[in-house]
C-alpha cells in the first residue's frame, strides 16, 4: 500500500462524499440565500476534490483519472469519514456536520499549507481560503440556530448529539497518518484534537447547545473497512451516469 | 419635500407579533475597477453580517467585487414616483447646466 495514495484519497473522498451531500440541497434549502450559498459550498468541495484525486491518479500511476476515481469505484474503496456520508437530515443537521467537519478541514488544510510535498502545498494554499469562509459561515448558522428559537435550539441540539459519536474519526489516527507526519506531508490528525475541542467548545457555548461528554466514535470510513449504509444508495446517484452509459462525456 | 419608504417594515420589537421574515437588504458592491459601490439587487438575512455573507455567495460568484455595502431596506428612504414632476421636470429645459456651450482649445486634448 502506497501511504501517499491512501492519504490523497482520504483527503480527496472526504472533499468528493460531503460535497455531494451538500449538492442534494440544490433547488431544496430553505431560502434562495442559502440555496446559492450551499451550492457555492458544494462547488468549492467538488473543485478541491478534482484537485486531489488528480494527484492521487498520478501517484498511483495506473492510468487513472480523477473522473474514474470518482465515479467508477464502489463503496468498499472510498476512504471519507464516515460523517461526510451521513444523510442530510434536516437544515439545521446539514449546518451542523458541516461545521464540525469544516473546523476540522481549515485546521488540516493550515497544517497541509506548510506540507513537505510541494503539489500537496499548493493544493492546500487554494483550499484553505474556501475552507476559511465555509467555517465562517457554518459557524455563524450553528450559533444563530442554537441560540435561535426553541424549535431551532432542540433541533440543533440533536443534529450536535447524532453527529458526535462520527467525529471520533476524524482524529483517529493510524499507519499511513503516521508515515504523513514521519515525512513532513500532513499533520498527524490526532495532533488537531486538542485545538478543535477548543474551537468546536467556544462555538457550541455560543449557541447554548451541550457538548456530549461521550469519547466513542464509529470507524471504517477512512480506512475503507466498513462505510455505513448510507454510502451505497448515495453512490447509485452520484455515478448513475458512467455506470450506465461507460464512458459518456459533455 | 415628501419622500416614502414603500417597504418599510415594522420593528420587530416595537410590534406585538413577530414577522416570520428576515429582513430585506439592498445590496451594493463595487467591482474590481469601479470607483463606488453600486446597486445590484437584495435578498433577505437575519442579520448584517448574515447579508454580507449572503450577498457574496448570491452576488459575488463570479468575481464582481472587491468591497460589499449592505443596508436593510427600510432605512432608504425615496423620492414618491406621485412627485416625479415636480421633482424631476424642471431640470429637463435647463440645458445650460450642461457644460456643452465652451470651445475646448486643442492644446487641451481629450477631456
Amino acid at each position: 500500500m502506497n501511504a501517499l495514495h491512501e492519504f490523497l484519497l482520504r483527503t480527496g473522498d472526504n472533499c468528493l462524499i460531503l460535497g455531494h451531500r451538500v449538492s442534494e440541497w440544490c433547488g431544496h434549502a430553505p431560502v434562495l440565500e442559502e440555496d446559492i450559498a450551499l451550492a457555492n459550498t458544494a462547488l468549492d468541495l467538488l473543485g478541491q476534490t478534482k484537485l486531489w484525486l488528480t494527484y492521487a491518479a498520478e501517484v498511483e500511476g495506473k492510468g487513472r483519472s480523477a473522473d474514474d476515481l470518482a465515479f467508477l469505484r464502489d463503496a468498499w474503496d472510498f476512504r471519507n469519514v464516515l460523517l461526510t456520508e451521513v444523510p442530510n437530515g434536516d437544515f439545521g443537521r446539514t449546518m451542523m456536520r458541516q461545521y464540525l467537519f469544516d473546523q476540522y478541514h481549515l485546521l488540516m488544510l493550515q497544517g497541509l499549507a506548510q506540507s513537505s510535498d510541494e503539489t500537496v502545498r499548493g493544493i492546500a494554499a487554494k483550499a484553505v481560503k474556501e475552507v476559511a469562509y465555509h467555517v465562517d459561515r457554518s459557524r455563524d448558522t450553528v450559533v444563530g440556530l442554537g441560540d435561535g428559537t426553541d424549535e431551532s435550539h432542540r433541533r440543533m441540539q440533536e443534529a450536535l448529539d447524532y453527529l458526535w459519536p462520527y467525529v471520533g474519526e476524524m482524529f483517529a489516527s493510524d499507519t499511513v497518518d503516521a508515515e504523513m507526519a514521519e515525512g513532513g506531508i500532513s499533520p498527524d490528525p490526532a495532533s488537531l484534537r486538542d485545538a478543535w475541542d477548543a474551537a468546536v467548545a467556544d462555538t457550541m457555548a455560543e449557541a447554548t447547545l451541550a457538548l456530549p461528554d461521550s469519547r466513542f466514535h464509529h470507524k471504517g470510513g477512512r480506512d475503507g473497512r466498513m462505510h455505513t449504509e448510507h454510502l451505497g444508495h448515495m453512490l447509485t446517484q452520484m455515478q448513475w451516469l458512467q455506470r450506465a452509459y461507460p464512458g459518456a462525456t459533455w | 419635500m415628501s419622500s416614502v419608504n414603500p417597504g418599510a417594515l415594522p420593528q420587530t420589537e416595537s410590534k406585538a407579533k413577530p414577522r416570520n421574515e428576515w429582513p430585506l437588504w439592498e445590496i451594493f458592491i463595487r467591482g474590481q475597477h469601479g470607483m463606488s459601490h453600486r446597486h445590484v439587487g437584495s435578498l433577505h438575512a437575519p442579520d448584517a453580517e448574515m447579508a454580507i455573507k449572503n450577498a457574496r455567495d448570491v452576488y459575488t460568484r463570479r468575481n464582481e467585487g472587491v468591497s460589499i455595502w449592505v443596508v436593510e431596506a427600510r432605512h432608504i428612504a425615496a423620492t414618491a414616483p406621485s412627485q416625479k414632476g415636480p421633482i424631476f421636470e424642471p431640470s429637463e429645459s435647463k440645458v445650460y447646466r450642461h457644460p456643452t456651450f465652451f470651445d475646448i482649445p486643442d492644446e487641451v486634448g481629450h477631456m
